[in-house]
Order: C-alpha cells, then sequence, then structure tokens
C-alpha cells in the first residue's frame, strides 16, 4: 500500500526532524495519519472539517520555521482551500507542503464530488508551486525528503492504495527529473501516476507489433522537465502523454506548452476530456474515460500515422 | 496600570501614526483610509508598550508577532513600524508606487517588521493561530497578534479558525477586532449583522472583552489582562469609529476607500495638527 510507505517515510523524517508537522482534516483515519498521532501526539494535530483552517494554519506554522505537511482530499486542497495554498502559502513565500490523496479515478466510489481531475493543473496555475505525483513505492521513498525540505511550497499527489510497482528498488528519482523507464525511437509515451503502468503495458503490446517506444515517467508536473520532452521530441518525432487528470491544463497540456515553445512534433493526449468525474470502480472509469493501455495504444498509431505524413 | 508619562506617550505616537498615514495616503490621493484610522490607538500600544520587536532585528525568532489579518489597513501599520525604526519614514511616500516596499496589503516578504502576508480576508486568524500553536510547541514566550476587522467576521473561515483556537486554548494569542461596524459597501448592520461578538467568541471558549478602541490605556489593561489568561485563546472587541481623526472620513458612510482632493487632505492634516495641540 503507498499509504504505509508513505506513513513509514514520515514517521522516520518526523523522529528526525522535530519541525515536521503533520495536519488532517478528519481524514486521518482514511490517509493513515491517525497513527502518527499516537506516536507524536504533539506534532500531529487534526484540525475537523476545515480544510481553508488547516492550510492557512499551515503557513503560520511555517513562518514560525515549521515544516507542515497538510493533508485532506486531492479535490479539497485544490477546489476548497486554492486561495489559502495561494496566499498564504504561496505568495507569503511560506513552503507548505500540501498532500491531496485520492487523485484522479482512484476517488473511485466516492465520485464525481470527490473526483480531482484538475488537481494538477489548477495547483500548476500557482507561481512558484512544485507540482508532483509519485508513481509508485520506490518514487515515494525517494522523493518524499526532498518535498519535505522544498524551500518552495508543494503539492503532491499521494495514492492510499496498491498501485503497481514500476521503478526497481533502489531507485534514485530527483524532483523534477523524469526518469525514462523503457528506450524506443519510434514514439515516446510521457506518463504520470497511474498511467505509468498502462504506458509500460502499451509499449509492450507495440512491440509485439514491431514498435520500439520509449516510455517516460514525468512524475514531476512543475517543473517539468522540459530537456527531456525536448530531447524526446528530437529523438522520436512523435509523444503521446497520458495521465490521470484532465488534459487540460495537466501533463498533456503542459507537454503540449512545451512542444509548441520549443520542437513542434506530432502529440496525441490520453486522458480525461474535459469532463466530470463518475461513481465506480477504477478499472469501470479507465474504460469509461479511455485511459487504458488499449487507449494509449490508439493514440501512438495516431500520432505515429501523423509523423508519417510529416516525413 | 499605565503610568501618565506612558499614557500620554501612547496618545502622542498614536497622534503621529495618525499624521503618518494620512501623508502617506495623501500622497496618492486615494486609499483604504478608513480601517486605517480606526486601528491607530491599538497600533500605538501595540508598537509603542506591548510588543517585543527589534527595529535593527526584524526576524528576531523570540519577537512577539502581528498578523494585520485586515491586511488593507497596511498604510498605518507601516506608519506605525517607520516611526519604531524599522525603516525611514520618507519610505511612506512609497506607498503603492511601482517596485515599492509598501503595497496597498501587507506583505511579509517585501516589509521589514510585517510578519504575514494578508489582503484576502480571513485568512490571517487562521496563520496567526498556526504561529502561536508553533511558538507554544517550542515553549517561546513570544506572543501572536493580530487584528481582524468586523466585516472580515462575515468569513466562513474566521469562525473555522475561533472553533479551533477556542478549543487549543493559545493563551499566547491575542485577537483584537476592530468593530467600527462598517465595511466596503456600507454598515455591517444593514448588510449582515454580527450580532454581540465578544458574546459569540465567549461561546466559542475564548477569554473576551470589550474596550474602547480610541482609548489606548484601556487597549493596554484589556492587553494585560489576556495575557494573563493563560489557558484561552483571548480576543479585544474594539469599539472604534471608521475614519477616525480624519476629518472627511470620519462619519462618512462609504469612508472604507477613498478618493480624496489635496483639499480635503490639507484640511485633515490641519485638522490632525490642532488635535495635536490639546494633548500636550
Amino acid at each position: 500500500m503507498m499509504r504505509d510507505v508513505y506513513l513509514g517515510c514520515l514517521t522516520e523524517r518526523m523522529e528526525e526532524d522535530p519541525r515536521v508537522l503533520v495536519l488532517g482534516a478528519d481524514l486521518m483515519h482514511s490517509d493513515g495519519t491517525a497513527t502518527l498521532q499516537d506516536i507524536f501526539p504533539r506534532r500531529v494535530v487534526n484540525v475537523g472539517v476545515q480544510e481553508a483552517h488547516m492550510v492557512s494554519m499551515a503557513a503560520g506554522l511555517a513562518a514560525v520555521g515549521k515544516i507542515p505537511l497538510a493533508h485532506t482530499f486531492a479535490c479539497f486542497h485544490a477546489r476548497r482551500s486554492l486561495d489559502q495554498a495561494y496566499i498564504s502559502a504561496a505568495y507569503a513565500r511560506l513552503p507548505v507542503k500540501l498532500i491531496g490523496t485520492d487523485p484522479g479515478i482512484t476517488a473511485a466510489f466516492n465520485g464525481a464530488t470527490h473526483m480531482p481531475l484538475e488537481d494538477m493543473g489548477i495547483m500548476r496555475s500557482v507561481p512558484e508551486m512544485i507540482v508532483v505525483e509519485p508513481t509508485d513505492p520506490e518514487l515515494l521513498r525517494s522523493l518524499l525528503p526532498q518535498i519535505i525540505y522544498a524551500s518552495q511550497p508543494v503539492y503532491m499527489r499521494l495514492y492510499r492504495k496498491e498501485v503497481p510497482a514500476v521503478h526497481p528498488v533502489g531507485t534514485e528519482a530527483v524532483l523534477g527529473r523524469g526518469i525514462v523507464l523503457r528506450d524506443g525511437s519510434d514514439a515516446s509515451i510521457l506518463a504520470s501516476g497511474l498511467m505509468v503502468a498502462e504506458a509500460l503495458a502499451a509499449a509492450h503490446a507495440l512491440r509485439q507489433q514491431g514498435l520500439q517506444v520509449r516510455v517516460v515517467d514525468m512524475f514531476t508536473l512543475k517543473p517539468l522537465d522540459r530537456r527531456l520532452v525536448y530531447q524526446c521530441a528530437v529523438e522520436t518525432g512523435a509523444i503521446v502523454t497520458a495521465e490521470n487528470h484532465s488534459v487540460i491544463n495537466g501533463l498533456g497540456a503542459a507537454v503540449a506548452e512545451t512542444l509548441a515553445d520549443l520542437m513542434p512534433v506530432p502529440l496525441e493526449r490520453v486522458g480525461v476530456q474535459d469532463r466530470f468525474g463518475e461513481v465506480g470502480s477504477p478499472d469501470f472509469l479507465m474504460q469509461r474515460f479511455h485511459m487504458t493501455a488499449g487507449d494509449i495504444v490508439g493514440a501512438v498509431r495516431r500520432v505515429l500515422g501523423r509523423k508519417r505524413r510529416l516525413t | 496600570m499605565l503610568s501618565m508619562e506612558k499614557y500620554q506617550e501612547l496618545r502622542t505616537f498614536a497622534h503621529r501614526i495618525r499624521g503618518e498615514t494620512l501623508r502617506e495616503l495623501g500622497s496618492l490621493g486615494f486609499g483604504h483610509i478608513g480601517g486605517c484610522m480606526s486601528i491607530v490607538e491599538v497600533l500605538a500600544v501595540l508598537y509603542g508598550a506591548v510588543m517585543q520587536v527589534d527595529a535593527a532585528d526584524p526576524e528576531w525568532s523570540d519577537r512577539d508577532r502581528l498578523v494585520l489579518s485586515k491586511g488593507h489597513a497596511g498604510p498605518a501599520l507601516y506608519a506605525a513600524l517607520a516611526l519604531r525604526g524599522f525603516f525611514p519614514l520618507e519610505m511612506l511616500q512609497t506607498l503603492n508606487q511601482g517596485g515599492t516596499r509598501l503595497p496597498s496589503h501587507a506583505d511579509r516578504c517585501l516589509t521589514p517588521g510585517v510578519d504575514m502576508t494578508t489582503g484576502s480576508l480571513g485568512q490571517g486568524l487562521s496563520a496567526a493561530v498556526g504561529m502561536a500553536w508553533g511558538l507554544r510547541l517550542d515553549g517561546s514566550p513570544s506572543f501572536v497578534y493580530t487584528i481582524l476587522g468586523d466585516g472580515e467576521c462575515q468569513e466562513g473561515q474566521i469562525w473555522e479558525a475561533v472553533l479551533f483556537a477556542g478549543n487549543a486554548g493559545l493563551g499566547n494569542l491575542i485577537v483584537f477586532i476592530d468593530h467600527n461596524q462598517q465595511q466596503l459597501d456600507g454598515w455591517v448592520q444593514d448588510i449582515n449583522p454580527l450580532g454581540e461578538l465578544r458574546q459569540k467568541w465567549e461561546n466559542f471558549g475564548w477569554h473576551a472583552q470589550d474596550v474602547d478602541g480610541h482609548d489606548t490605556a484601556a487597549i493596554y489593561e484589556a492587553v494585560l489582562s489576556a495575557q494573563a489568561a493563560k489557558g484561552s485563546s483571548s480576543v479585544i472587541v474594539l469599539h472604534t469609529v471608521k475614519g477616525k481623526g480624519c476629518s472627511f472620513a470620519e462619519g462618512e458612510t462609504m469612508n472604507h476607500h477613498m478618493r480624496f482632493t489635496q483639499e480635503q487632505m490639507e484640511q485633515a492634516l490641519a485638522d490632525w495638527e490642532k488635535e495635536g495641540e490639546t494633548l500636550l
């Protein structure tokens, strides 16, 4: 479970550094931080159902030298307490860490009201905000200290449940740098979150059809690894993005901007197409929103068609 | 008890803050005059008698903090800080100019002595609660003060913080409400009345007091009483007059943000000077 990995890494940090504090808003049994209350009773605060207060309070804690991690569902961080994140934390240059759980379709049975398909895009619009989505346990373990000690505010998506492991044990990730998981020269799939595993499955299927497709884990949406995007454009000439998020203002949009700036090549964006969430199992929702490995295969075929027409 | 000498000193300090704020806004011809004028006396008490701060070391870790939650009253705070030596008085004339360190709303990254960035109403109280919580964790002797507007108390986030801090019993948190009865669009009573503020905050578990917000001695005594309430978060409701001491703003209904002529400001400064003579 990602939650257990998170709690393990966080406990380690809290043991070493008394400045690290945890805030929650009546979801501490959901994200597991309730277990930290027993270990660090003075440094873990449940404010109750008041996200706006929690985020501004976290800013106040940062102003007196603490390192607060404020937890709630991703949808609430991005929608309910955005002004607090923007003004109290980011504009005030107070490096609060916002941890948003149940990103995208993993809000599953909580349905549309709880399903953040826009959180990364909203947070990306906040100046100086680092926006990151650790893909699997290894990446989370490697990135969490960098996130905690970042001098800027951070918005981090956190999967609570099991996610496919895509990175080998011992991976040392760097915030802001993508990781090439599989090389290839015909096209590149730049993916994030749940979609990295789908991208790998798609690349595997395409290999059976004689195509060599590169797969990159773009776990940091901001700052985006523009150098790597450029490299993929130059070396493979066609790009597909895949994200557990709206294609508006998310990874697909960020990559499109970068390509337009640096090296326009054909691009297809897999993700949620300007629509609200729905209730259902993650598998159902992945089909519903056309976010499966099969959908990525289709996108790669389309993008290769466009690439061929250009050459 | 405040000595007669200290009382006199605070009245004079308040008078000087008022005058410097008028000149500062006067340079622009517009600004949040009403809510600046109504908090002059509490600023005088805080920076003249209560707060432990060091103008030579604005980031001193054991200092007391002020969060001006009603961030639009920044110009009054800047006048108090300049008079306390945080920066030269001449800097007040740069208010709102491009590249200034004195923006319309308080900004901790720009102005020496400003402890929190505010301007989006309702957030400053929560930030002050965070500061008080963090300082308490460290066993710090510092107090955190914050000034809210009464219109600001219509924000839902205020009541989130009031509930939380009432329960948390933050003895190092002292909140002032500038209860001048007016907000941008008119009288609070006509728009969305707040009821009895002291009573409401008491019901949320706060140590709560009502005082005349233009009486420096009364404010000072109330702060001492709040400091003594060690197990409780404290609120002091300041009964004030919006625009107080500025002849063209005081008594006006629409005095939250005003445009004024040079003649009006000259008259206001002349009246202010006359008022000063009564202090001697």
